[in-house]
């Protein structure tokens, strides 16, 4: 059962470093979906079959890995958009600073008091490793459609170390925040089409009439 | 009862969905408003027992719940007829996205789970957006993109703080809970470095809905953009909400026995709201930016008078009505004023109290409220927060809290006396005061002034049984 979590969480890695490298958006949403797919497996394959358990797994999967992309992909075909052009930063220097972070957060998570039956597991950097790369995409990037996957990653991250505390979490909380989740989307959905609409661009950097 | 306040507006919202008639949806706002502030005040009087559950009262809960329905009453009036002005943008999305965001606060406010109190503060935060949106131009598509982003981002960071709580629980050695009561209970086992970790995060992330400077950087845009109803109602509500939100973490670090720990960040970034604010504020020539920035600087003062403790925490809980209040009436006020000039800007709006004469008046006193001038209750609370914090032997801080104080009492004065007073320009629009436009802020303006003369004993007494809550160690 270890052996199959940490597989899924190097898989959560390498798909961290693909979002940040890759210029194609919609291999980007793939890429995410597939992240989220991942992560829905984890509550089984470390806690075992219970109901709470399963139902995570599955409302996370329908979720993160089915209707969020599913969403984003179809924003993405009416406005019509393939690549990410001219990042802030350029893809090289994103993925030496994506493996810089994660490599600091091996290092970080080692020095933490973690308790002992989580020590030396891939959880927490793996939480951590894709924490940053969510921040980094946010930041780095000027379509509105990237800034919304890193803000998806940012959230995968958080879920890896809630499944973690599965226990304090109550069912019903951890469904609002999926459902959160998925309103969030949405409502960002509805805005960048209204961005496309006015500006005929979903470059972020034309929103900048409002500044001091 | 606790319930009720909470699923009644939901009720409301599914009926707001299906009627077709315009007039009728907006005056459901002021029915659910009526029905909730009845309730709130009900759950004053006859407190419910306390019993673990997921939902419950305290002092701290009660005093957030009266303030934010006390708001929504008032805005909801003036909804109805600010709605029935703009047919033209309709309110098919208003009324239900306002009566979700009501639903969402209760349930924020009388939260006993760190999770459910997560999860409503993030539906207040994708509520509020279409309503910042209202207005469907370009500046309110970018204030509404940034406000969701950053705040999204800010909230994703407090459930990571919540998370570092319920591990420290896991440390400790029992069982994880991420129940209010419980926490507090078990607050001495807690494992500290990864509580105080969670707390930094709750500040950031709650900080950043708050808007506690650096993180501040969506509000003016935002209050700017948005209809001044929504501005009131995020400026007095939400902003409290998010403080609530805040003083929770701090009663568990108190319960942890680390409250000292708690206060200093608190302290730091109430002291940077204040500085940045009175920056941004001088030669501000936007009067709906300038109440942002002047609610980042209230927003600093609260958190500053929890830093400091004792009785500047008191002056903090007071400050929070009078805040939320008067922020109210500015908001409202400054709503009229923009539709009569159809502009905020200084260039071309001019002599707001001769063109306007009701709504330019209560700005113009609204204005002298918040900066605390005598003898409206922002001065009462500023002054004991003042006191308190020299009765800490904080003099630096004292110091430095009057002397923003005061650039921030000219910088704002200049930009609201040059649009209330002075040379009237005589809009094009035939825009007059009408009575639901003013009775409201009205209305606000008179509770804040009768705070600053006197604090009735049963609020006083709700004030102490807060600063108790939050000051207990164990």
């Amino acid at each position: 059962m270890y052996g199959l979590s940490n597989l899924c969480l190097l898989l959560v890695i390498l798909v961290n470093f693909f979002a940040l490298g890759s210029a194609r958006l919609v291999a980007c949403i793939r890429a995410v979906a597939l992240q989220g797919a991942m992560l829905a497996l984890l509550p089984v394959v470390s806690h075992g079959f219970s109901g709470h358990a399963l139902m995570l797994s599955v409302s996370a999967l329908i979720l993160k890995g089915v209707f969020i992309p599913w969403l984003l992909l179809r924003a993405i075909r009416e406005v019509r958009i393939r690549r990410e052009v001219e990042p802030l930063i350029g893809y090289v220097p994103t993925l030496i600073l994506g493996a810089l972070l994660t490599a600091g957060a091996f290092i970080f998570a080692d020095s933490l008091p973690l308790v002992d039956e989580h020590r030396g597991g891939l959880f927490i950097p793996t939480a951590l490793a894709t924490l940053f790369a969510g921040f980094l995409l946010l930041m780095t990037r000027r379509k509105a459609i990237t800034q919304v996957l890193g803000y998806l990653m940012l959230e995968n991250g958080i879920f890896i170390f809630a499944v973690l505390l599965s226990e304090a979490l109550p069912l019903m909380v951890e469904g609002g925040v999926l459902l959160d989740l998925l309103v969030g989307v949405f409502v960002m959905g509805i805005v960048m089409h209204q961005i496309n609409r006015e500006f005929s661009t979903l470059n972020t950097e034309r929103l900048s009439a409002l500044k001091e | 009862m606790l319930g009720t306040l909470i699923i009644f507006p939901l009720l409301l919202t599914v009926v707001a969905l299906v009627i077709p008639w315009y007039q009728g949806r907006s005056w459901l706002l002021p029915m659910a408003g009526g029905v909730h502030l009845l309730g709130s005040v009900w759950l004053w009087l006859e407190p419910p027992a306390a019993h673990g559950g997921w939902l419950g009262m305290d002092a701290l809960s009660t005093l957030v719940l009266l303030v934010t329905s006390l708001l929504f009453f008032a805005c909801s009036w003036y909804a109805v007829d600010y709605l029935s002005l703009r047919r033209d943008r309709g309110n098919r999305v208003m009324v239900p996205c306002l009566l979700v965001f009501l639903s969402a606060m209760t349930l924020a406010v009388t939260a006993r789970h760190l999770g459910v109190m997560w999860f409503a503060v993030e539906t207040t935060t994708i509520a509020s957006a279409p309503l910042i949106y209202y207005n469907h131009n370009r500046l309110s598509i970018e204030a509404t993109w940034k406000y969701l982003l950053i705040c999204s981002v800010g909230i994703a960071l407090a459930m990571l703080g919540i998370l570092f709580i319920a591990y420290s629980a896991l440390g400790g050695g029992i069982p994880v809970s991420l129940q209010l009561d419980s926490l507090l209970a078990d607050g001495p086992t807690l494992v500290r470095p990864w509580l105080h970790a969670g707390f930094v995060f709750l500040l950031v992330g709650f900080g950043t809905k708050m808007g506690l400077a650096p993180l501040h950087t969506w509000k003016p845009d935002a209050y700017g953009e948005a209809p001044g109803m929504v501005g009131a109602l995020l400026a007095g509500g939400l902003t409290s909400v998010a403080f609530l939100a805040i003083l929770r973490g701090a009663q568990i670090m108190a319960a942890a026995g680390d409250l000292e720990l708690a206060r200093r960040p608190l302290l730091a970034l109430g002291i940077l709201s204040l500085v940045l604010a009175a920056i941004c504020m001088v030669r501000q020539p936007d009067i709906k930016r300038i109440l942002a920035y002047s609610s980042v600087e209230h927003m600093g003062i609260l958190a500053l008078g929890v830093g400091i403790g004792g009785l500047a925490t008191f002056g903090a809980l007071l400050h929070l009505i009078n805040n939320a209040l008067t922020k109210g009436c500015l908001f409202l006020s400054v709503g009229n004023i923009q539709r009569a000039y159809a502009s905020k800007h200084l260039t071309e709006v001019r002599g707001a109290a001769s063109t306007l004469p009701l709504s330019g008046g209560i700005f113009l006193a609204g204005f002298l409220a918040i900066t605390g001038s005598p003898p409206f209750g922002p001065f009462l609370s500023e002054f004991t927060i003042l006191r308190g914090i020299f009765g800490a032997d904080q003099v630096g801080v004292g110091v430095t809290f009057l002397l923003f104080l005061a650039v921030i009492f000219i910088a704002m004065g200049k930009t609201v006396l040059g649009a209330t007073l002075g040379e009237s320009i005589e809009p094009e629009k035939q825009f007059r005061d009408r009575l639901l436009l003013v009775a409201p802020p009205l209305v606000m303006l008179l509770i804040v002034l009768i705070l600053g003369l006197y604090i009735p004993p049963s609020l006083r007494e709700l004030l102490q049984d807060a600063v108790l809550l939050l000051e207990k160690q164990p």
